[in-house]
């Protein structure tokens, strides 16, 4: 199901606040059509990651690549372009409270597209279907409840049909059914769209049942531990601490 | 520049195939199409795919697919995909598969008169809302006299100094230039009277009595009113309004009181900083300009303000004091939970303010002069 053509590659990244660094040294890569979760206890940086690889701050040190092509040293116009064949799904939804659900939608497509009123209508209907949310094109995002607005930003995020995903924490605040609800509606979009996934997520459960390839970041050294198939990672990571995060024990020696 | 795309049908007795070629995304041009209503005879019994000669697709093809399938139910024909690529078969089933009931009513746009309506029953709301707050802040009052209210000083400090000292710049930039144009407006008319030097009592007048309260009430109000709003309507986003209930804490005590009672004080000061400021701009164009000696000047200023013209402008600007900081806080606290109700729970404290102190200033004027103050 994916090829081993590397979409995303980042070189010795270094993450930093000012003086503070964050992370350093993060070298893994994204292939093509498969699902990455980037994995780490709370505070490690990953959502910070994730800013970095959708173009929102700069690195510190070290780079990104998309398709082979440093992302940082290409012209703006480039960067914005490559930016428009990425979606991402915010934690809240961040859907655009001025807007109903339909025109949060149709708004990437009127801007980036030349298509016509009426064919934009089709297609946010056929995004809200895709995503289960058919009818619900006039409702403003204030009348839906939570899972329904990460099901909303989904469909806005997929709105271009782009090459990229990337997710910032899907399951937070939703109930199990509803988790679990969205974390097979990715993997079969993934599986129809074709398209790559990256995921930021400290959920075990949608870490396993989607991911194909992750990387670990620690707190402590501010380095990535780990990089790989999380459930090979689980058996056999010689890291004690991505072991321990993977079968949420306490100790190092605590069985799962 | 992206191959376009055609769509061509072919039929074959009791079955029609539909052949996609090209490039079905949308970013391409699209081309001539055959007629989808025509596309189905009365004998047409199948309807298959041929995507063999498909170089790429995205949510184009999609719609148009949809739009094929919804017409063969109509017409009762059966559709067989197997002739698409794969994702697209995956996606359309996806796009048939429910997981939220549809809506049991849709949002429409209001008509006219349901527009009407809804905005009469806002703004009754809103005069009850206004009622119902005025009663909690009488309540707060009696408990902050009675020791009973809750609040940090240290916010009561900051909100003192906030719409105080740092206020100050601006309300006497403000206030100089107000003055300053008074003078100068004033100083045309008198002159053919060869009344010159009657631009003394004009400007103190005006600003003691009105311009002064009014100007640092309507910056206050485009400055702290909103500032408050913007402040309480974010906490209300998020939840952080809620903490304080549920803590136990009254957030009017909590956010109101500090807020509210820093204007009150406030106002009357920055008033008469206003006052003497923009009497300093009118004494520049008499001095200057209509070369009316300084002392002079400044004779005819103090002849012409009594202590009563000062306190009429103390009494106003305690009330815009009040109603700023309460048209402020009233619409934070009840704001909605989104960015769009921060917004405009931040317009309509700034619109309310000045409405409210353009009306009470008038009232304050009649009744005023009925007293003959």
């Amino acid at each position: 199901m994916t090829n081993i053509t590397p979409l995303i590659d980042v070189q010795n990244l270094t993450m930093a606040y000012g003086d503070f660094i964050l992370q350093k040294n993060l070298t893994f890569s994204v292939k093509k059509g498969s699902i990455f979760a980037i994995m780490g206890e709370s505070g490690c940086g990953k959502s910070t990651l994730l800013r970095h690889l959708t173009g929102l701050k700069r690195p510190a040190a070290g780079d990104i690549y998309f398709s082979d092509k440093n992302f940082w040293q290409s012209s703006k116009k480039s960067r914005v372009q490559r930016m428009q064949k990425c979606g991402v799904l915010y934690q809240s939804g961040a859907l655009w409270s001025s807007m109903t659900i339909g025109e949060n939608i149709a708004l990437p497509l009127q801007q980036f597209t030349s298509l016509s009123p009426k064919l934009i209508a089709e297609i946010v209907e056929l995004k809200l279907a895709l995503v289960g949310l058919k009818g619900f094109s006039k409702y403003p995002p204030s009348a839906i409840s939570g899972g329904m607005r990460k099901r909303a930003g989904l469909a806005r995020a997929i709105a271009l049909d782009p090459e990229i995903v990337f997710f910032d924490e899907p399951s937070a605040g939703l109930d199990p059914i509803s988790s679990r609800m969205l974390d097979d509606l990715i993997l079969e979009l993934r599986d129809s769209m074709g398209a790559t996934i990256v995921i930021v997520t400290h959920e075990l459960p949608s870490i396993f049942a989607l991911a194909d390839d992750s990387v670990f970041l620690d707190t402590e050294t501010r380095t990535m531990l780990a990089t790989g198939n999380p459930k090979i990672l689980a058996k056999e990571s010689d890291n004690l601490k991505v072991k321990q995060f993977l079968s949420r024990s306490l100790s190092p020696t605590e069985q799962p | 520049m992206n191959p376009d795309c055609e769509l061509q049908a072919s039929h074959d007795n009791e079955t029609v195939c539909l052949t996609f070629l090209g490039s079905w995304t949308i970013h391409v041009t699209p081309c001539g199409f055959p007629d989808l209503t025509k596309l189905f005879s009365p004998q047409t019994k199948r309807l298959i795919f041929n995507s063999e000669h498909l170089i790429e697709w995205d949510s184009r093809l999609l719609v148009k697919l949809s739009r094929i399938t919804e017409i063969a139910d109509k017409h009762s024909i059966e559709v067989d995909l197997k002739g698409l690529p794969s994702g697209v078969r995956k996606l359309l089933r996806l796009t048939q598969k429910k997981t939220f009931a549809p809506p049991d009513r849709t949002f429409c746009p209001p008509g006219v008169l349901e527009e009407i309506g809804n905005h009469t029953i806002g703004f009754y709301q809103q005069a009850i809302d206004m009622l119902a707050f005025t009663g909690d802040i009488l309540l707060l009052y009696i408990r902050f006299f009675t020791g009973r209210a809750r609040y940090l000083k240290k916010d009561f400090i900051y909100f003192l100094y906030d719409c105080g000292p740092q206020a100050l710049p601006i309300v006497a930039l403000i206030s100089f230039l107000v003055g300053f144009t008074l003078a100068f407006i004033g100083s045309v008319q008198l002159r053919m009277f060869g009344a010159d030097i009657y631009v003394a009592n004009l400007v103190g007048l005006t600003m003691t009595r009105e311009m002064g309260p009014m100007m640092a009430a309507i910056i206050m109000a485009g400055r702290t009113g909103a500032s408050y709003a913007a402040q309480l309507g974010t906490m209300q986003v998020n939840e952080e309004i809620d903490a304080l209930q549920t803590m136990g804490i009254n957030p009017l005590d909590f956010l109101v009181l500090p807020r509210l009672t820093a204007l009150i004080i406030m106002m009357p000061l920055l008033a008469i900083c206003a006052d003497f400021i923009g009497i300093i701009g009118g004494f520049f164009i008499g001095v200057f300009s209509l070369d009316i000696s300084p002392i002079l000047y400044y004779e005819q200023t103090i002849k012409a303000i009594h202590l009563k013209h000062f306190l009429v402008g103390m009494i106003k600007s305690v009330v815009f004091g009040y109603l700023v900081a309460f048209c402020g806080c009233i619409k934070g606290m009840h704001c909605g939970r989104s960015a769009d109700a921060v917004g405009k729970a931040t317009t309509s404290a700034v619109v309310t303010a000045i409405v409210f102190i353009v009306i009470t200033d008038a009232v304050f004027t009649f009744f005023f002069n009925v007293l003959g103050i």
